[in-house]
């Protein structure tokens, strides 16, 4: 028993140490990110805190996951999504404030090749010399129902589906395809940005519905001014230029 | 309810690969346990700390080294050649290679205890009485370590069937060849679709209680066989 108590003792003091380490006026703000923004949003984070001295934490993932994990009660300030559709379903449900909806960034979804040259894309996507072409969940991730658009659009569905691998998520398709075991996939553009130019391919931007990734103030971080202010963050100049430098567009 | 063509594929692939696994695990993990339980040999505890890693390390850990051995680059890539594929990654055969791995210790560890149990007498009276090594084996050996054959098949099957971690990395969700139950289950709760999620989380739950109730009784009849 002594031992316990001795145990929870030292608990207690690291505990308090490590608190003492963070500024006692900043706040932190948790966000949900759809992985195709995870680089953008940690330097934005980083930004963030910069300037106003708070802290946001990003979880990354799918977001359809990411959908689910809010509906039962993740603790999620803020939700960036990579469609309109969730964000609208979470002020629909009563996990999202009305109104707080945004766009805040526009995708553009590109073919990525390290080792075909994808000058011309549709080509290389009509020929079919490929064994395996990675794709995000059409279902659960936006950058995957645009890739199913294009090939749509090209006539391409039935000829390419067998050869399909599908990612759990945007970054996990880069991840087949840097990997090298299939060698070519759809992915976010800014995920290949500074690539050379004959490794992507950007398929014109009527093939495939805009994807607007929208932003929402949920519920639980309703009362976190540093919440609401991260979001009007995201729309400030400052913003824009990084997030339009990372191969989105905005309104 | 998912309709029959949404879980008749990852029903008969998941067991396929779970019947594959094991057998092949029967023919790989028997002699090393064998050699784990008889040998004087130093490297007796590294080898064996060696099998028993995937019980330790996560599946993305062995899912990330698997994904870069099985690339054209990487030596599952030479492998897949050989059959004109590109890389091991998105094939049913780079899943039961995933598998192997990852089940290795299911198999070793309760076979390589029964072996430690039957101890050297029976060996020796084998011996004694002329008994060749083949015969001493499948008339000795396996009999007296049966409990161990039967625990270490049972855990092999349910553990490949349950795997998720390691086919999410490097199954690509193909279906009909990676579109196991478990990635099925996965995509059903990503989507939404919850009800037919649990329709097969339910079957999954029952599965792994018979298995886990087999066991149990198998250890309870034959005695401190699991591991």
């Amino acid at each position: 028993m002594r031992f316990s108590r001795r145990l929870l003792l030292g608990l207690a003091v690291v505990t308090v140490a490590a608190g003492s380490l963070t500024p006692a006026f900043a706040a932190t703000v948790t966000a949900a990110v759809a992985a195709n923004f995870t680089k953008v949003a940690e330097q934005l984070g980083a930004d963030f805190k910069a300037a106003t001295g708070n802290d946001v934490q990003f979880s990354f993932g799918a977001t359809g996951a990411l959908y689910t994990q809010i509906t039962q009660g993740a603790p999620f300030d803020l939700f960036l999504s990579a469609d309109d559709k969730r964000t609208a379903t979470a002020i629909k449900d009563g996990f999202g404030v009305e109104g707080t909806d945004f766009t805040y960034a526009i995708g553009k979804v590109v073919l990525y090749s390290p080792s075909v040259d994808l000058t011309d894309g549709a080509a290389v996507l009509s020929a079919g010399a490929f064994q395996h072409i990675a794709i995000a969940d059409p279902k659960a991730a936006p950058y995957g129902a645009a890739a199913m658009a294009v090939l749509d659009k090209l006539g391409l569905i039935a000829a390419v589906t067998p050869k399909i691998v599908t990612g759990e998520n945007i970054t996990q398709t880069l991840q087949f395809v840097d990997t090298s075991n299939a060698e070519l996939g759809f992915v976010a553009a800014s995920q290949v940005v500074g690539k050379p130019t004959t490794a992507v391919w950007a398929p014109p931007q009527d093939d495939y519905p805009p994807i607007r990734q929208n932003a929402v103030l949920l519920k639980v971080g309703a009362g976190n001014d540093a919440a609401k202010a991260f979001l009007d963050y995201l729309k400030s100049d400052a913003a824009i230029k990084v997030i339009t430098a990372a191969g989105y567009s905005v309104n | 309810m998912p309709s029959l063509a949404e879980i008749g594929p990852p029903l008969l692939l998941t067991a396929a690969l779970a019947l594959v696994a094991t057998l092949l695990l029967l023919v790989i993990g028997t002699p090393i346990a064998w050699w784990l339980a008889r040998t004087q040999s130093r490297w007796r505890e590294p080898i064996a700390a060696l099998v028993a890693l995937p019980l330790v390390l996560p599946p993305t850990v062995i899912g990330f080294y698997l994904l870069i051995a099985f690339g054209p680059n990487g030596p599952g890539g030479g492998l897949a050649s050989l059959w004109g594929a590109r890389t091991l990654a998105f094939s049913f055969e780079g899943l039961v290679l995933g598998s192997v791995i990852y089940s290795l210790p299911f198999m070793t560890q309760p076979i390589r205890i029964a072996f430690e149990a039957i101890g050297s007498e029976p060996l020796e009276a084998a011996a004694t009485l002329g008994a060749k090594r083949w015969p001493t084996f499948s008339r000795v050996i396996v009999p007296e370590a049966r409990a161990g054959f039967i625990t270490g098949t049972i855990l092999t099957f349910a553990h490949t069937v349950g795997e998720f971690g390691v086919v999410l990395m490097i199954g690509g969700n193909v279906p009909g060849k990676t579109k196991v139950l478990s990635i099925a289950i996965y995509d059903f709760v990503e989507r939404g679709e919850w009800a037919k999620a649990h329709w097969v989380s339910a079957g999954m739950v029952l599965f792994a209680f018979v298995v886990v109730t087999a066991t149990m009784v198998i250890d309870r009849r034959f005695g401190r066989l699991t591991g």
